[in-house]
């Protein structure tokens, strides 16, 4: 038993219905109890559907135990097809259904209908969402794919691959779409199938036609892709191209995949990022603290861009996506830290709050985390809220992405001139430590609440020194040369302590 | 091939006074009982909430409390795992390590739930022993108790019920048999307090409510205690305090301007309080939620509302509707329809009107796309993409969050309805 205060992944069959929800003429029959139709409004809620998702639960109740939830299956089944008449049927049970051993895919293949009936077994008690979307993609792949029958390749014909991944409910996937589609156009590759976002199951039946596959996001394609790969030969993509340094990796790798020469549009490619990332007010920037966090994808990819691109410091990185350990385990490695591989969100809180980064790149959860230690965040990652799918053209892949993230993680730091301007002006008479934030009305607000050792005193010398620190990190600076005062076993601090604690502190 | 989907019954003659009364079975679209934990623990100030059970618990208690992420909240899911469906004992001795850990970290606990999901009853976990066990451990310091709000047993607000039910037998039976009046349902603390003010004014005292804020603030049950329901949906909590000597006082619920008066002159009646007193502590309300709900009534006048079951407050909400600003009731869907409690609402209703209790959400969603009310009331889940086919909807849940009961709260209770509305017709895109 695992206490949760919060989860960062919903159930495995919450993955199965993003894949079902993404895609058309499929229909989803759930046996569930009624509170799991809660996952409804994750779609027609958070990411604003204007459809219901095509799932179908049974709703159990416990008078039903005793009697015929076979029966209730069975029906809800003959009744979603005939209601709803998709192409092809899912079939699955939640957690609780999976206790009472019904075997769905079994009672819905007696019913003999005319379309096909996937079962789908997702253990709920071992595994979650992006699991649950992995293995659903996968077994609809393998059902549909089907032997390589593809219509004869002309000669001339540019070469065309598959994209896999974007699901509903992905974080940013209606925009990575959008933006590896154009990627893709511009390296001269045919894009044939993307699935699950958009595809029927007869559009998954012409995924071996493809020449290879585009893998956007392994947690969730990268089982069907290898699948794939092994039945029909198709070479699959590795490079998830978030940030420029990827993007212009993924455009090399998609260049020998297709056989294309990509060196003229690597030559000119480039994005906003990279000059502005050199623009001199960036210099503030360099060796910021970040804090990574997120699935192992975008966390990856993040620590990347923070550490290459925006000359960050990665002083934490990790994830819960436990199937990915290693290779986030692999990418920590760079940077000389310990993955962090956690789903306990009071675990990642303490880590956080240990590494005591300046920014941190994480989650919705992260965020929150973030805002109580007082530090900015930016979320990369799911779980998603609603805020992750703005109304604006928002990618993370890609140039275009690279510059969503550059605006994106920078924003919530303090801007480079105003930073230095703070400190040039720090005894200004409108502009000093306990004036407001603006000079026009409001007051500033309440000094906050330093807590320290009970057995730990500032030297009069040692606060006065403290008060030179410009207000935005002299937080930090006290609590810094606390812990470091009650590390060595000190009860007064000096100012001597306080700059051997600035120099144990600084990087 | 059979069917096991029962065909739905129709009760009531057409025709005559009575509610046409449409039973179904289908797919239902609701929450379960595990979501009152939400407005519960913040009830209940010194409370936690540990539900055993699955990741889907989790997950649906994190994306029904939405943004109240910020803090570090008093409710909990205890997530089982392979190993603890192996063997009971596992899972118990799982459950006593969470508590240590829980109570550990939150000394300021001292009332924990152990909450019963599906999972944990399809296993038949013991919860009532373990409980037992652990309030043996954590008395005086901590009181466990345990009750279910599984989606195979309960509907959104029927968790609330089970928890007060729970919370009955802990009550305290007072000797003397001084009348004494317990107002029975989670109320939002602005109302209570304005509820409080008016059983003063009438000489109507002492008054508990039930829940209590704190926990040690359990009010104790004697055999002059009457009790009387402010929400509508404590079936089992009613039993349990009947069973317990005390006597209920019926009524409609206190929702609009003439529901909050006839909600407490029943009470008034039963401490036998003069018409003048009795007018003298509630016509300025009245008078003030009378003139908050008429301004709002030309727009909502004429207008065809209906509901798709959810909280058991279709019925009351209806009946405000209709009475107090002139919409018209097309179908009344409630997810239980407890005839005893709910005679009184009925009664206020328009003849004939359409209640359907149970559900079956297609054959329910193709009934409204052919009515279309001009409101629709619904869930989550189906609120979007009813707009999206041209429905104006309001969400139920914010009904249920909202402070609505209570004169001062009439006139918010009908902008909530009029707000869907209003908002549409500013809008030009
Ligand atoms: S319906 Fe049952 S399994 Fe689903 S969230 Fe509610 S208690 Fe948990």
């Amino acid at each position: 038993m695992q206490l949760a205060v919060w989860t960062y992944e919903g159930p495995p069959h919450v993955g199965a219905m993003r894949i079902a929800t993404a895609m058309e003429g499929l229909h989803y029959v759930l046996h569930a109890p009624q509170g799991d139709t809660y996952a409804d409004l994750l779609f027609t809620m958070i990411e604003r559907r204007a459809k219901r998702p095509p799932v179908t639960y049974t709703t159990f109740q416990a008078r039903d135990l005793g009697g015929d939830t076979a029966e209730l299956l069975k029906t809800a089944v003959h009744d979603a097809f005939e209601r709803f008449r998709p192409q092809a049927i899912l079939v699955g049970a939640s957690c609780t259904a999976e206790l009472i051993q019904d075997d769905p895919g079994g009672l819905a293949r007696t019913l003999g209908l005319p379309v096909p009936v996937v079962p789908i077994d997702l253990p709920s008690y071992q595994r979650k969402e992006n699991w649950g979307a992995a293995e659903t993609l996968y077994r609809l792949v393998r059902t549909f794919a089907g032997p390589a029958i593809g219509t004869p390749r002309v000669a001339a014909a540019r070469p065309r691959c598959n994209i896999l991944g974007p699901t509903a409910l992905g974080f940013r996937h209606r925009d990575d779409l959008v933006e590896i589609r154009a990627l893709l156009e511009r390296i001269g590759v045919d894009v044939h199938v993307v699935a699950p976002q958009g595809a029927t199951p007869a559009d998954l039946a012409r995924l071996g036609e493809a020449d290879f596959n585009v893998v956007l996001y392994p947690e969730i394609a990268d089982q069907a892709a290898a699948w794939l790969e092994r039945v029909f030969g198709q070479k699959r993509t590795r490079i998830v191209p978030i940030g420029v340094g990827a993007t212009r990796d993924f455009i090399a790798e998609v260049g020998a995949l297709a056989g294309i020469d990509t060196t003229a549009l690597l030559a000119q490619a480039t994005s906003r990022l990279s000059w502005y990332s050199r623009s001199v007010d960036s210099n503030y920037l360099t060796g910021k603290r970040v804090f990574v966090f997120g699935d192992a994808t975008h966390a990856i990819a993040a620590a990347r861009v923070a550490s290459k691109e925006l000359a960050f410091e990665v002083v934490g990185i990790g994830t819960y996506s436990r199937e990915q350990a290693r290779e986030v385990r692999d990418a920590a490695s760079v940077y000389g830290l310990e993955a962090l591989i956690s789903d306990d969100y009071l675990a990642v809180e303490a880590a956080i709050a240990a590494a005591q980064p300046e920014l941190v790149l994480g989650t919705q959860m992260e965020r929150h985390i973030a805002k109580k230690l007082g530090i900015p965040c930016a979320v990369i990652s799911a779980p998603v809220h609603v805020q992750d799918f703005p109304a604006r053209h928002s990618p993370q892949m890609g140039f275009e992405g690279a510059n969503v993230l550059f605006d994106t993680w920078v924003h919530p730091l303090m801007m480079g001139l105003e930073e230095h301007l703070l400190h040039m002006f720090r005894d200004d008479f409108e502009f000093h430590d306990d004036a407001g934030a603006s000079h026009l009305g409001a007051s500033a607000a309440a000094p906050v609440m330093e807590t320290k050792p009970e057995t730990l005193s500032w030297a009069p010398d040692a606060e006065k020194e403290l008060r030179k620190i410009p207000f935005f990190v002299r937080g930090k600076a006290r609590r810094n040369t606390e812990s470091f005062a009650a590390g060595a076993g000190l009860t007064t601090i000096t100012v001597e302590t306080l700059y051997d604690a600035k120099a144990h502190f600084s990087r | 091939m059979t069917l096991a989907v029962a065909e739905p019954t129709l009760d009531g003659a057409v025709g005559c006074g009575e509610p046409v009364i449409l039973r179904e079975r289908g797919q239902r679209e609701v929450f379960c009982g595990l979501t009152s934990i939400i407005w519960l623990h913040r009830k209940i100030q010194d409370a936690f909430f540990l539900v055993v059970g699955s990741r889907t618990c989790a997950h649906l208690l994190q994306s029904a409390a939405g943004v109240m992420i910020f803090a570090e909240p008093r409710f909990a899911t205890a997530i089982m795992e392979e190993r603890d469906l192996a063997g009971l004992a596992d899972a118990n001795e799982g459950l006593e390590r969470i508590v240590d850990a829980l109570l550990a970290r939150r000394p300021d606990i001292k009332l924990l739930f152990l909450v019963g999901s599906c999972p944990s009853e399809v296993i038949k976990m013991d919860l009532g022993q373990a409980a037992q066990r652990l309030s043996r451990r954590f008395l005086p310091d901590v009181r466990v108790l345990h009750y279910s709000g599984s989606g195979i047993e309960t509907t959104f607000t029927q968790g609330e019920d089970a928890c007060l039910a729970a919370l009955v037998p802990e009550m305290a039976t007072s000797p003397d048999a001084e009348r004494a009046l317990l107002v029975v349902g989670a109320l939002a603390e602005v109302v209570e307090d304005q509820f409080r003010r008016i059983f003063a004014t009438m000489g109507v005292g002492p008054v508990h409510f039930l829940p209590p804020r704190h926990a040690a603030e359990l009010p104790a049950l004697g055999a002059g205690t009457r009790y009387i329901l402010a929400q509508p949906f404590l079936a089992d909590t009613a039993r349990a305090l009947s069973d317990r000597g005390a006597r209920r006082i019926a009524a409609p619920f206190p929702l609009g301007a003439e529901g909050t008066t006839l909600w407490l002159r029943a009470v008034a009646q039963e401490w036998n309080v003069t018409p003048h007193v009795f007018h003298e502590a509630t016509a300025f309300g009245e008078q003030r939620a009378r003139r908050a709900v008429s301004h709002r009534r030309e727009r909502l006048s004429g207008l065809r509302v209906g509901f798709f079951p959810d909280s058991q407050l279709e019925i009351p909400l209806a009946r405000f509707l209709s009475r107090e600003l002139g919409m018209v009731p097309t179908e009344i869907g409630t997810p239980y329809l407890h005839r005893e409690h709910m005679a009184p609402e009925l009664a206020l209703l328009p003849p004939g009107v359409l209640i359907s209790e149970g559900q079956h959400v297609d054959k329910q969603l193709d009934r409204f796309r052919a009515e279309r009310p001009d409101l629709t009331v619904c869930g989550l889940g189906l609120a979007n993409p009813l707009e999206a086919e041209g429905l104006a909807t309001k969400w139920s849940i914010e009904l249920v969050f909202s402070p609505i009961q209570g004169y001062e709260q009439a006139g918010d209770l009908a902008e909530l309805f009029v707000r869907p509305l209003a908002r549409r017709a500013r809008l030009e895109v």
